[in-house]
This record gives C-alpha cells, structure tokens and sequence, in this order.
C-alpha cells in the first residue's frame, strides 16, 4: 500500500477545494440577497 | 427536496461512483503502483478546467458580438469555476510527481504553461475589481478572456509538440500510446462526474452573477429617482 497516503491527500485537497468554493459562491449569494432586501425594503420606505 | 438539493446529492453521488470506480474498479498499474490513481482524478479535472476556460472563451466572444449582459455573467462564472478545476490540477499534479519524479515541481512546457493559464484567470478576475463602470468593465473582460484562452492550445500541444517531463498524451496521443480499456472507462466516467460538477458550479455562480446584475440596475435606478 505505497503511496496510498498520497492518494488520499489528493483526493481530500481536491474536494476540499471543490466544498470551499462552493461554499464561498453560495455565502456570496446569501449575502447579495440580504443587500437586495436592504435595497428593496429603504426604496418602499422612501414611496 | 428542492431540485437543488437533488442536483448536489446527484453530483455526490456522481463523484462518490468516480471515487470508488478510482480505488477499486481500474486495475493497479504494474509501473507505478497505487499513486497513478491521482490520474482519474487530476486529468478528468484538468480536462474540466479547460472546458470551463472553453464556455468562458465562447461567452466572451458573445458578449463582444451581441453586448448582452448574460454572456458577461457566464463568461466570468466559466472563468471562476475553471480556475477552481485548474486549481486541483496544480494541487494533485504535484503530490502524484513527488513520489514518482523524485521532485514536485519543474518549468516544463505542459507544467508552465498550465500555471500561465491559471494565471492568466487570475488576471482576468482582478481586472474585473479594477473597472467600476458595468459595460466597461464586461467588454475589457471579454477582450482579455479572449486573449487568455489562446493559451489553452498552448496548454494541449505542450506534450506533443515539446519533449517534456510530463507524460506523453495517453489520449489522442501517437500510435501505441492508450489506456488500459478498463482505466479509460473509469477516466471517462470521472470526467464525467466532473463535467456534472461543473454544471452544479456554474449554474450557482451564474445565479450570483445574474442576482449582481439585477441588483446594480435596481441601485441605478434608485440613484437617478
């Protein structure tokens, strides 16, 4: 089993990578729709 | 369940299958051992990666064409999600050439030019932060995007053209050159949970894109009432 701990760290740096950007898209989108509530909420506000 | 939520449990399971056919399905090769099992999963990404850098390539033609804001949210959304793919290549690349090159890394033609392109990605992205202005802002993109996909042919005949560290093409390579009929069918199957993947990626971050959009017309319009 040589190297298999190599594979490993690959496979888990890989992913690992994958799942971050996921989930900085989906924090970045949880954010944006606050900000448009904001928005949306100061602009019925000011009618 | 949300169709969302099916699509990622979906490309999970997807991945999960790659990983599994990866270990226990593609036979051990006689030469290397255990760590030539990085490859299902460092080319299935790269090969990802530059069909990414392709879709961003194509959206930044479309948006010089046609000027419509979508391209420019697909192009830059194909450009993340492809440095994201790109990234894996230069992560696993390295931890699979230590054991076997005796070393991690070297300036040859594949392995240099692939880090050009990632960043040359970089670029494209941080140019982005520098141009306040919207339509400014996607047409610079677009005519760098376009500049920096001419290094994706550059990237694919590094190994043809030039006598390089890096394996010769096991894959559309010279005669005699192939894979094992099993190894490719699990190298297929990867690129195709990968190919998933990337659909999963893109679709959130062009989501994100087009939600930006939106909300940058809804704050020009709040300004001029």
């Amino acid at each position: 089993m040589k190297n298999l701990d190599s594979v490993f760290a690959a496979y888990l740096f890989a992913w690992g990578i994958f799942f971050v950007y996921y989930l900085t898209v989906a924090r970045r989108t949880a954010a944006l729709r606050e900000d448009i509530e904001r928005l949306k909420s100061s602009l019925s506000r000011g009618k | 369940m949300t169709k969302h939520a099916l699509g990622i449990a979906a490309v999970v399971f997807l991945l999960a299958a790659a990983a599994y056919g990866s270990f226990f399905v593609a036979p051990t090769d006689v030469r290397q051992g255990l760590i030539y099992r990085i490859l299902f999963l460092h080319v299935s990404s790269a090969w990802t990666g530059l069909t990414a850098f392709f879709i961003c390539f194509v959206a930044n033609l479309m948006y010089v064409w046609r000027r419509a804001p979508r391209w420019d949210w697909l192009g830059v959304s194909a450009a993340e999600v492809g440095l994201a793919f790109t990234t894996v290549v230069l992560v696993t690349g390295p931890i699979w050439a230590h054991p076997v090159w005796g070393m991690w890394w070297t300036w040859d033609a594949r392995l240099t030019s692939t880090f050009v392109l990632w960043l040359l990605y970089v670029a494209y992205l941080l140019l982005r932060t520098l141009v306040e202005e919207p339509d400014r802002r996607a047409l610079f993109s677009a005519l760098f995007g376009i500049f920096a996909f001419l290094d994706v042919p550059l990237v694919f005949g590094s190994i043809r053209w030039w006598r390089t560290q890096h394996p010769q093409p096991v894959v559309m390579g010279e005669p005699g050159s192939g894979l094992d009929p099993t190894m490719w069918s699990v190298l297929r199957f990867s690129w195709l949970a990968m190919l998933c993947l990337m659909t999963l990626l893109l679709l959130a971050r062009y989501r994100l894109e087009a939600m930006r959009g939106d909300l940058e017309i809804v704050r020009r319009e709040a300004e001029a009432a």
